[in-house]
């Protein structure tokens, strides 16, 4: 074997290990970053289908989403969601009527007990889509508030 | 002074944890009304929720969400426990506090 060969060989093998021990060493479950392109999009379905890859959702009433019927504020409009489905993944908040619908989302592991809380802003009166992914399957529940005024002008 | 007030309570088994954090939270879509500039987008990306050192929750947060944003949350676990809160925004910056669940 020559030096040439030697070295361009030693690189690949170096390569190759390089690749497999940071696979290894990967933690267990990891969360994805933050998914830029999915809070850039302003339409709900479309939003749904990115954070999923799928619009198969099935309303239930395991999932109970709390949220005022009237908004006086929409700067500051509280949102609790709770579920009494097991091996949640995540909860996700969608806003329909807001300018990008994903309002925020809740990665949690085996851990966490499933129910958040948050206060969102809402540009108007809209639907409010709280999304549990459990065993795989996405499920939701929703409810209209109402907004007097609005929370994204200036 | 940290820009998170947090607090954590046990009640049969299950910790509730609420945390309030001092932020703008700017849209970047609202307008300087003096000068009619874009205020630029500023707010929380990403919080991510520990208790004793291992990962409970990681939330990720779009410019949707309050100004001085609030955030519940629960887990199984047990007085005494470290629970700690860390957020990072969209301008890289960040901060963490810890607090004795009681």
């Amino acid at each position: 074997m020559n030096r040439r060969n030697f070295l361009k060989k030693s690189f690949l093998t170096a390569a190759v290990l390089a690749t497999t021990t940071s696979l290894l060493v990967t933690p267990k479950k990891t969360f994805a970053a933050w998914p830029k392109k999915s809070f850039d999009i302003t339409d709900l379905g479309e939003s749904i289908k990115s954070v999923y890859g799928h619009n198969d959702t099935t309303e239930t009433t395991k999932v109970k989403l709390k949220a005022p019927d009237i908004a006086e504020n929409g700067a500051i409009v509280p949102i609790n969601i709770k579920t009494s489905l097991k091996n949640v993944e995540s909860i996700m908040l969608f806003i329909e009527n807001n300018p990008q619908p994903l309002s925020s989302g809740y990665n949690l592991t085996s851990k966490a007990v499933p129910s958040i809380g948050t206060r969102v802003k809402m540009g108007k009166t809209s639907n409010v889509i709280a999304a549990v992914k459990s065993d795989g399957k996405v499920y939701t529940a929703s409810k209209e508030v109402k907004v007097t005024i609005g929370g994204c002008g200036g | 002074m940290s820009t998170i007030k947090i607090r954590a309570k046990e009640s049969n088994g299950v910790v509730t944890v609420k945390a309030l954090m001092k932020h703008p939270m700017e849209t970047g879509k609202r307008k300087d009304k003096k000068t009619g500039d874009n205020i630029p987008a500023h707010f929380i990306q990403e919080i991510s929720g520990k208790a004793n050192g291992s990962e409970v929750i990681v939330v990720h947060w779009g410019p949707a969400v309050s100004k001085n944003p609030y955030l519940t949350f629960a887990y199984n676990g047990s007085k005494g426990d470290k629970v700690e809160l860390t957020w990072r925004d969209n301008k890289g910056n960040q901060d963490s506090k810890s607090v004795e669940v009681k």
